[in-house]
């Protein structure tokens, strides 16, 4: 149905609320109880994590066989299963969720399916070996409110997702979906959205951290016969995923911000640049567009009034430097992504020479939620300068890898230790990465620094999109330094030398240095270098990309030292200082590591002990990892 | 660049492709991205014909196709095998596994099995960083893999 009205939305609203109800109910009063058909629950759903992540490991496998064993116990009109986007906890993913008890069913697999049905849905009987183990207490733990991942997360822009599923946009609207579009349209004039926005204190999630409001304030202000909304979907840092999850969980609510987005400034078209990596993310993208379409709200005269807007897909092709307003831009112009100096900045002068708005997923993703709750309400989470809520694609050495968001404000500590379980495996807390290749490492002694822009430019990282990767005793920090070179080296557009030039003499300097050949005068000129090219290149990527070198050698200059002057690593990752001996007391010639050796480098006869030729060693580790009597050392 | 010529069809729905973008040098990377999907990769012969369908240098293609990752000029193994090389996965140890593939594949990054079989490639980030490290073969994403499995998947896939 066409919604014209503010009446037609909440009338959709009323009757899709009826599914909702059920999960937003179970939700709020979490109990020790399990409902099963046999106990006289007349309706359950069981949602399903239909996330990249979750779906990699087989999730839309389960949905199938949950359906089976539903049509052949003849229950499939008393239960629901709903593909929802991403629940967050990618560590024990494929997760599925039981509705009305609330029960977070981790790691299922397809052949769980029958037990599922036959046990929960129908027997009312929880399945205890499906449940999540919590690590400090050694018990399950059966719904997600009580878990050390969720207690410390508040979740504004991934609201939705793991909640509604994205496909129906019945769902969304049953969650105030499109009220703000409608309120802002119907009673707001463009000046006041704005204000809202200004007065909120949002900020750009996507790195640079500008306050949103005044960016769509500049692009207002001008005067053109046409403008654009473009929403920044190319999620370049690697090992950030909030962007995709959001368009995969959420989608409408991006479809809606970009509208409203549409009518503050005064623009008719919206375009969503989104790297072709993402194929899920785009087929809900599409899906949600086509939807909206549907009803109404994206097309010709939006509620009856005389705005317009329509949005279309543009696709990336793998370029890091995309993410950057202008060199976007001219991706989306069909052109090499090569960035422009600012100014003019794309709200003069941006796609096709027209004013142009550009907002990251995550930015927009909180518009709907701060017109409907209020520029207050949102003013009131975070801190002075920094507002709201920041999503985090929590990876690496931790125990629970996945996506979190906290208030701004929150400390490291919080995230590391209490949401992320802290680190696997029992080892020692190195480093903590954020801002992907353009951002730093922070240490032990940043641990208790609460998390804002301001606070992790001052520690010499950045907030960037939200990348936090943690790192162990295991991690070597020039290597880890290199490995962000290396990407910054492949990814550099260049167009300006300090970037194509500068970076690779970087490079090639900290090569040297985890091949054990470098001098303590390349540690000075890494430094002298890397401020070189934060002052003289030219666009973000360029400025941003000696931040990992300056930040390790700031942190971590003692590693640096012992790479150069002693030749060792100590966390033993440097290939070219490393050797591997066998210890002939605890070998017992089973033989095992001559027969994995790729480089026929152990000699020695079965039961006796054997020995590495160091001259053939290509120090793969091969022999360590097979062997079963921990008697291969490496120095 | 290689000398291969376009089959007389692929050529035929190349030009459609064009055709249905308006020849609009704007919608050069839409036409490549379909292109790509249509024949696999995008060899000189069809660069070619796309900068004249769209009356711009050749150049102008070609630099475009080379600037951006996802496109390829060279043809992909039937099980294109891409590591991640994402940070999450880098952490945990999937430049072992990489030089794991190399060794066993006996190619380098960006290159394809004289049988044609298997293509190798690095990619950053599929966004499974729960299953760290990361190895995506076609459309399968094998997760938590150790350099000591990457025989029996490769022999798997025989």
């Amino acid at each position: 149905m066409k919604v014209l009205t503010i009446h037609d939305l909440k009338t959709i609203r009323k009757r899709a609320e009826g599914t909702l109800l059920l999960r937003e109910e179970s939700n709020e009063a979490v109990t020790e109880q399990c409902c099963g058909l046999a106990l006289g629950t007349e309706h359950l759903q069981i949602l399903i994590c239909g996330g990249t992540g979750c779906k990699a490991s087989d999730s839309h496998i389960i949905a199938e066989r949950l359906q089976q064993a539903l049509e052949k116990n003849n229950i499939a009109d008393k239960v629901d299963i709903i593909t929802t986007g991403c629940f967050g906890f990618c560590e024990k993913g494929p997760i599925v969720k039981i509705i009305p008890d609330n029960t977070f069913y981790t790691q299922v697999v397809p052949d769980d399916a029958d037990e599922i049905v036959g046990e929960h849905i129908i027997g009312g009987r929880k399945i205890e070996r499906l449940l999540y183990i919590d690590p400090k207490t050694e018990k399950t733990v059966s719904d997600s409110k009580h878990m050390d991942f969720y207690r410390k997360q508040m979740r504004i822009a991934l609201r939705n997702c793991g909640f509604i599923d994205p496909e129906n946009i019945e769902e969304y609207i049953a969650l105030d979906g499109y009220m703000a579009l409608a309120d802002s349209l119907l009673h707001k004039k463009p000046e006041e959205v704005i204000d809202v926005i200004k007065r909120s204190g949002l900020r750009g999630r996507g790195g640079g951290g500008f306050p949103t409001g005044k960016k769509w304030e500049f692009a207002h202000k001008q005067q053109a016969d046409m403008k654009y909304v473009v929403c920044n979907a190319d999620e370049g840092d690697p090992g950030a995923f909030m962007d995709r999850s959001i368009m995969e969980g959420d989608p409408h609510s991006i479809v809606e911000a970009m509208a409203v987005c549409g009518y503050s400034i005064g623009s008719p078209k919206g375009l969503v640049y989104i790297r072709a990596e993402y194929p899920l993310a785009i087929q809900r993208l599409k899906i949600a567009i086509a939807q909206a379409r549907e009803y109404g709200l994206l097309g010709k005269n939006i509620f009856g009034t005389d705005f317009s807007f329509d949005i279309e897909i543009r696709y990336g092709a793998g370029a890091f430097v995309c993410g950057e307003e202008t060199a976007l831009i001219h991706s989306m112009e069909g052109k090499r992504g090569e960035p422009t100096l600012k100014p003019p900045f794309p709200a003069e002068a941006g796609y096709l020479g027209k004013p142009t708005n550009v907002n990251n997923v995550e930015t927009l993703a909180n518009i709907p939620i701060i017109l409907t709750k209020g520029a207050e309400w949102f003013a009131s989470i975070g801190t002075e300068r920094s507002k709201g809520t920041k999503v985090f694609a929590l990876a690496g050495k931790i125990n629970n890898v996945g996506l979190i968001e906290v208030p701004m404000g929150t400390t490291l500590r919080e995230v590391i230790y209490e949401i992320g379980g802290g680190i696997k495996g029992g080892k020692k807390f190195k480093a903590v990465q954020t801002g992907g290749p353009s951002g730093g490492c922070l240490t032990e002694k940043h641990l208790d620094t609460p998390i804002d822009f301001d606070n992790l430019l001052a520690e010499g990282s950045m907030m960037g999109s939200g990348g936090m990767i943690v790192m162990d005793e295991d991690d070597c920090m020039v290597s880890v330094s290199r490995f962000y070179l290396d990407f910054t080296v492949e990814e550099s557009c260049g167009k300006c030398t300090p970037c194509r030039i500068g970076n690779k003499r970087l490079l090639e300097l900290l090569n040297k240095i985890t091949e054990g050949r470098g001098t303590m005068k390349d540690l000075d000129a890494l430094s002298t270098l890397g401020k070189v090219i934060k002052d003289t290149a030219l666009c973000g990527l360029g400025q941003t990309s000696p931040n990992p070198v300056l930040s390790t050698l700031n942190n971590f200059y003692d590693e640096y030292v012992e790479h150069v002057r002693d030749k060792t690593c100590r966390a033993k990752q440097c290939k070219s200082l490393l050797t591997y001996t066998i210890n002939p007391e605890l070998c017992i010639g089973c033989h095992l590591c001559f027969k994995h050796c790729p480089a026929d480098a152990i000699l020695g006869d079965v039961r006796k002990p054997h020995v590495i030729n160091p001259d053939k060693c290509i120090k793969c580790g091969m022999c360590m990892a097979r062997c079963k009597f921990k008697a291969i050392n490496v120095v | 660049m290689s000398d291969i010529k376009l089959a007389c069809d692929v050529a035929e729905q190349v030009r459609a492709i064009c055709d249905k973008h308006g020849n609009q040098p704007g919608e050069l990377i839409n036409i490549l991205h379909e292109a790509q999907h249509l024949h696999g990769y995008l060899p000189e012969e069809m660069q070619r014909l796309i900068a004249a369908k769209l009356n711009v240098p050749v150049s102008r293609v070609y630099g475009v196709v080379t600037f951006y990752t996802f496109f390829t000029m060279t043809p992909k193994g039937k099980h294109p095998i891409s590591v991640c090389m994402g940070t999450a996965c880098y952490v945990r140890g999937s430049e072992k596994l990489l030089e794991e593939f190399k060794r066993v594949l006996g190619i380098e990054v960006g290159e394809t099995t004289p049988d044609g079989k298997f293509s190798l490639d690095c990619l950053r980030c599929v966004g499974a960083c729960g299953l760290a490290p990361v190895v995506m073969i076609g459309e399968k994403v094998y997760g938590r893999l150790q350099a000591v499995d990457v025989k029996k998947v490769l022999e798997e896939l025989e």
